[in-house]
């Protein structure tokens, strides 16, 4: 069985981003950029799934920059098996990113597609699910516990007030939440491997995608500021500020 | 213009996002009929005919909807879609697996966590862990959209919309196989007045009654950081985050919670923030109003003793 897993390179999720003076965008230039961690954990659920032998390839797909290389590279170390970038310096919307995902899938008929439920930087949750209705394949999203039995996909998922366990057929789309797993680090020598592993470069003309505008970004402006508060000293000061200053108790 | 919001329910009982939801979607000045899918959901039903700016409650009531599931839904809300200028549902995770499937289907893009709607066309939502805001003009002829509840005041029950039975059956090719809900006596964070949070420091899944004890004096609801969560301290839906819930209750008591980007990113639009932490260089206090210096164990007691 085949896994694909696309992931994106965005900012650290450690990195306090800042909006750009136009107020225009966010000022990524400089930025120290990463694989977006729920790429990481989809990546190291498809790995143990090759290492449990319930899948046969790893294959990484991003839709990005040529330096998006590097997130590639990274998801090789820590054991996909090869990669493929569909370059490009046009900043995609999700639908955008699905339907490009969707002409790769063409070519790769993977049974799986396991991919991270959002990416830090958009925060739009979206690609996974609409890469499944494209696909018309079911999907599973916000997985804490994903397994394969005879042909049989069954997904734990994360949903508000509890958990949802489903059983899918497959090819299908799984969305990971945090805590499908801890990815591992990736070790020197298979940092040095994945050097070596197959990278493709792809261009959306190539892949026969048409894309169209639907969203034009007016303004990116940071969040109101929350005025400074006060430090109390003891409970006592605490309880009569809630009480009598702010009023909510 | 007219606006189809997807109520977000148990079968059993209207959830209190979707009158926010409705309340976005009134301040487009259309009419408005909500889509109710679920099975044995005529009580649901009912609940969504009282909100007011309700024109038409649409319900879909059959087994094959009972589990929620986005691919049968989705095929559902797109053989309704035409002659709605928007469809909306909150940013639950229900909305959240549906919504981004029936934008694809229709072939337009969507917006996520609505928090404030400018006009027909133009949308505010958060990006990058709500350090950012980003204002977006959709160009297109469906707009799609989930809703930031905690950003909008629930409409009042107020009304008697009239109710419309489809009859539509979609299977799904999924199958539920088990469903456990947490029970729990308190308000849902969502809807909490009150929410008493905790995180790593309280060290235990034991020690987080202390906070218990706390929201139940308060009539608040429990929610924890994802340190806490992962700690195994308690259970994942009680996250608040850019992953977990987002939260703006009146007030927000943040206990032993060091306050990553990502915890204040579900919190931050709380009107009243608390933060105990006896870390002085906790980043928790740049946004609390009131910052208490101090060993959780011995203040949130005494603040127990003392409300």
């Amino acid at each position: 069985m085949k896994v694909m897993v696309p992931v994106k390179r965005v900012v650290d999720a450690n990195v306090k981003i800042r909006v750009n003076a136009e107020h225009t965008a966010v000022d990524t230039a400089n930025l120290k950029m990463a694989l977006n961690p729920f790429c990481e954990i989809a990546v190291e659920e498809a790995v143990r799934l090759k290492e449990a032998g319930k899948a046969d390839e790893v294959v990484v797909v991003s839709i990005g920059p040529k330096v998006a290389q590097e997130q590639l590279r990274t998801a090789m170390a820590l054991g996909a098996d090869r990669a493929i970038l569909v370059e490009t310096d046009e900043p995609m919307l999700p639908l955008s990113v699905a339907k490009i995902l969707l002409a790769v899938q063409a070519r790769e008929q993977a049974e799986l597609i396991l991919m991270g439920k959002q990416s830090i930087d958009g925060d739009n949750n979206q690609t996974g699910q609409m890469l499944a209705a494209l696909a018309d394949m079911p999907q599973a999203t916000f997985a804490s516990m994903v397994d394969i039995t005879d042909g049989q996909l069954t997904v734990s998922r994360e949903i508000d007030g509890g958990i949802q366990q489903l059983q899918l057929p497959l090819p299908a789309v799984v969305t990971a939440d945090l805590r499908l797993n801890e990815p591992r680090y990736a070790s020197l020598p298979n940092i040095m491997k994945a050097k070596r592993k197959p990278l493709d470069t792809l261009t959306v003309a190539e892949l026969g995608v048409t894309l169209k505008p639907h969203q034009q970004i007016l303004a990116v402006t940071p969040p109101a500021e929350r005025k400074a508060g006060v430090m109390v000293a003891s409970v006592e000061e605490l309880v009569d500020k809630l009480k009598n200053e702010a009023k909510v108790i | 213009m007219t606006v189809l919001v997807i109520a977000e329910h148990d079968n059993v009982s209207l959830k209190s996002e979707t009158a926010k939801v409705v309340a976005a979607a009134a301040s487009l000045a259309g009419d408005i009929d909500v889509l109710v899918a679920g099975s044995a959901c005529a009580a649901v039903a009912e609940s969504v005919a009282k909100l007011q700016g309700v024109s038409r409650v649409l319900v879909a009531d059959n087994p094959v909807y009972k589990a929620q599931l986005a691919d049968n839904l989705a095929k559902l809300v797109v053989g309704q879609a035409s002659g709605y200028s928007h469809i909306f549902a909150a940013a639950t995770s229900t909305g959240k697996d549906l919504l981004p499937r029936v934008a694809a289907l229709l072939d337009v893009a969507m917006i996520s966590e609505v928090v404030k709607i400018e006009d027909a066309d133009t949308f505010v939502h958060p990006i990058y862990a709500g350090n950012a805001l980003e204002k977006v003009k959709s160009l297109d002829a469906v707009k799609v959209a989930t809703v930031r509840a905690s950003a909008f005041d629930a409409v009042p029950a107020t009304a008697n919309a009239a109710i419309v039975v489809l009859d539509v059956v979609i299977n799904s090719v999924c199958s539920e196989l088990a469903h456990t809900t947490v029970a729990s006596e308190r308000p849902e964070l969502g809807n909490a007045r009150v929410i008493v949070s905790g995180g790593r420091a309280l060290g235990s899944a034991d020690n987080f009654a202390i906070l218990e004890t706390l929201a139940d004096k308060l009539g608040g609801a429990v929610g924890a950081s994802r340190a806490a969560v992962d700690a195994g301290y308690i259970s994942n839906d009680l996250q608040v985050g850019q992953t977990g819930k987002i939260v703006a209750p009146e007030l927000y008591i943040a206990v032993g919670i060091s306050g990553a980007i990502q915890h204040l990113a579900g919190m931050k639009d709380s009107k009243v923030i608390v933060a105990i932490n006896k870390d002085p260089q906790a980043p928790i206090f740049q946004v609390a109003d009131y910052g208490l210096e101090a060993d959780l164990f011995e203040a949130v007691p005494k603040l127990v003793e003392l409300i």
